[in-house]
């Protein structure tokens, strides 16, 4: 067992990011995630990497995109207003076949919004965010350990699939500070062949593109993505489960809002009713299946969210809406409170979610 | 025996240029500048969205296509993770002087060691003939069909003079390419360009007055006296940074 850090959220994204291989990190001050770019333009300049602060947030996702052109691990990261920016670059990214790392540490909206903790990005992030069919791997931390972790694993599933990786964190998980462990492993880069690094006069000329006049083309160019999303969905979905074995009623919850529904299932539990949690840790790919089981033994579900109800809907599509399905939520950078969510398992138990 | 032949750095996909354009030389100009100081084979270029959003296809270094006015952004990155290979970036006004304005001059004020090569036409060409942040006061295009309005528009964008304020930029010349004289004169402007990366000097940009036949609605001559007769007089040639000199001096 490795000795523990004491860190906070953000930092543990930029520590276990630089672990992982990364040297390149472009980003633009906005909270509430500034900490992940202070730490980096410490520490990236005494290990040879770049550190720079973009004139703003499309530049520095554009500068992603160079670097990643080039072959190299790169990385930006930004909160909810800032994600929006990006989005042009993350359509870019992904109509040119390019790996990256993107954080979301978000903040409550729309617009400007507040800088209190937030999960009302999960529609974009999960949708793609930007224009064009396309996805992104989004991964949802729910401690700082996992903070660390799940950056590394972006970072390789980013290259794997030669997709971007979304962290889809919240202020909390940025925030906070838990002890984590680094020792973390790592599969370096692959290969990457079709990376712009100069000719050298003896290959013929890469060329990174996302234009494709020709529609049969484009067409075949967005099957063949979707081919590969596909394996994405088989091979990478990823979840935890708690106490759902006999549970009658099933909780959804990822990120800081699944241990707050710990808390509340504890309590629950104390008064005999019979609840557990499925917590996505890839919310793109959805674990559709652990639902779909759930739904057919279960008498209801729960959908714990800090925002108007998003993941709720695919809660709904995976459990084929057999069970119904509720909402349990705070919005705005509130947060719903263990009391909050025990009242809901209360009702579900009580009526058996028939509400 | 071959007396004139087309420079290696350029490949054999034919341009999809309007004849009377004048892309075709300054790509022309860029490619015989690899070639000449031998560096295609570490060179990456940045082509816009514009006209020119299919350069990728026409020189024969490694490419890469950038977003919308991102093309020094992108270029920023590259340059910043490959210190070693030449970067440069082709824009139109529409792209370089329009949206991309903001990563333009911060590219030029961080003093980014890269190469700019910017086409300045004065009208969206690819999108079928708007006013561009470069059209002249009374110059009819589509989105300005009585005439380029100052009370409505504001004036022409001078990215020459406009950058010359910075402390960063190394280098900055307007050219043309509607003589051979003129063209001479650009190819040279191009070529220091390069050399300035080469030797780590920083941000060099040569802005080029180009014509656009088709949607200024004129022969290709008459573009060209075009350019004399309006531009130049608005656009006047010359340099406008050159620290290097400067400091010679």
């Amino acid at each position: 067992m490795a000795d523990k850090v004491l860190m906070k959220g953000n930092e543990a994204i930029a520590e276990a990011a630089i672990i992982a291989g990364c040297r390149h990190y472009f980003g633009y001050p906005i909270t509430p995630q500034t900490e992940i770019a202070a730490y980096m333009a410490k520490r990236m300049p005494k290990i040879g990497g770049t550190f720079l602060q973009a004139e703003s947030e499309l530049a520095a996702i554009s500068m992603v995109y160079g670097v990643s052109s080039c072959g190299y691990r790169v990385m930006t990261s930004s909160s909810s207003p800032g994600i929006s920016l990006k989005s042009e670059g993350l359509s870019y990214l992904a109509g040119a076949d390019l790996p990256a790392l993107v954080v979301n540490v978000q903040r409550g909206g729309p617009g400007l919004g507040g800088i209190q903790p937030s999960q009302s990005d999960y529609f974009q992030a999960t949708r793609g965010g930007g224009h064009g069919d396309y996805h992104m791997i989004v991964l949802a931390p729910a401690s700082v350990q996992e903070m660390a972790e799940l950056t590394v694993k972006g970072f390789e599933l980013a290259d794997k699939y030669r997709m971007t990786s979304m962290i889809l964190a919240d202020g909390t998980m940025g925030q906070m500070m838990e002890p984590v462990a680094l020792d973390l492993k790592v599969n370096p880069a692959p290969e990457k062949p079709w990376a712009t690094t100069g000719t050298k006069l003896s290959r013929k000329h890469n060329i990174v593109n996302s234009l494709s006049l020709v529609p049969e083309e484009l067409e075949s160019q967005n099957f063949a993505r979707f081919e590969r999303y596909k394996t994405v969905e088989e091979n990478e979905t990823m979840y935890e489960e708690y106490m759902t074995e006999d549970a009658e009623i099933i909780i959804a919850a990822f990120g800081i809002a699944a241990r707050v529904s710990k808390n509340a299932i504890n309590a629950a539990r104390r008064e005999g009713i019979k609840v557990g949690l499925i917590r996505p840790i890839t919310l793109w790919p959805f674990p559709k299946a652990p639902f779909a089981r759930a739904a057919k033994t279960a008498k209801a579900m729960i959908s714990v969210e800090l925002s108007m109800g998003q993941m709720i809907e695919d809660v709904k599509l995976a459990s084929e809406c057999r069970v119904p399905v509720t909402l349990c939520n705070r919005a705005g950078g509130m947060i719903p409170s263990p009391e909050q969510v025990l009242e809901a398992i209360r009702a579900a138990a009580k009526n058996g979610g028939n509400k | 025996m071959v007396v004139f032949d087309k420079p290696h750095a350029l490949t054999d996909t034919p341009f999809h240029y309007c004849p009377g354009c004048t892309h075709g030389i300054i790509h022309r100009l860029v490619a015989e500048v690899l070639d000449e100081l031998g560096i295609e084979g570490k060179t990456i270029g940045i082509a816009p969205v514009g006209c020119s959003v299919m350069a990728y296809n026409y020189f024969n270094c490694d490419m890469i296509e950038a977003a919308h006015g991102r093309a020094p952004a992108v270029a920023t990155g590259v340059k910043r993770a490959n210190p070693d290979n030449i970067v440069f970036s082709y824009q139109g006004d529409g792209d370089l002087a329009s949206i991309g304005m903001a990563e333009t001059v911060h590219a030029a004020a961080r003093n980014e060691n890269i190469t700019v090569i910017f086409i300045n036409n004065a009208i969206y060409g690819m999108t079928g003939g708007q006013m561009a942040p470069t059209s002249l006061v009374g110059q009819v295009t589509q989105t300005s069909p009585y005439g380029r309005d100052p009370k409505m528009c504001g004036y022409p964008v001078k990215i020459c003079e406009m950058l010359s304020q910075l402390e960063g930029p190394e280098y900055l010349e307007r050219v043309t390419v509607n003589s051979v004289k003129n063209a001479r004169r650009a190819k040279a402007a191009i070529k220091k360009a390069f050399e300035n990366q080469i030797a780590g000097k920083g941000f060099s940009l040569v802005e080029v007055l180009s014509s656009c036949p088709t949607n200024w609605g004129m022969t290709p001559d008459a573009a060209l006296k075009w350019i004399d007769d309006k531009m130049i007089p608005y656009y006047p040639l010359g340099v406008y940074k050159d620290r290097s000199a400067k400091e010679e001096n």
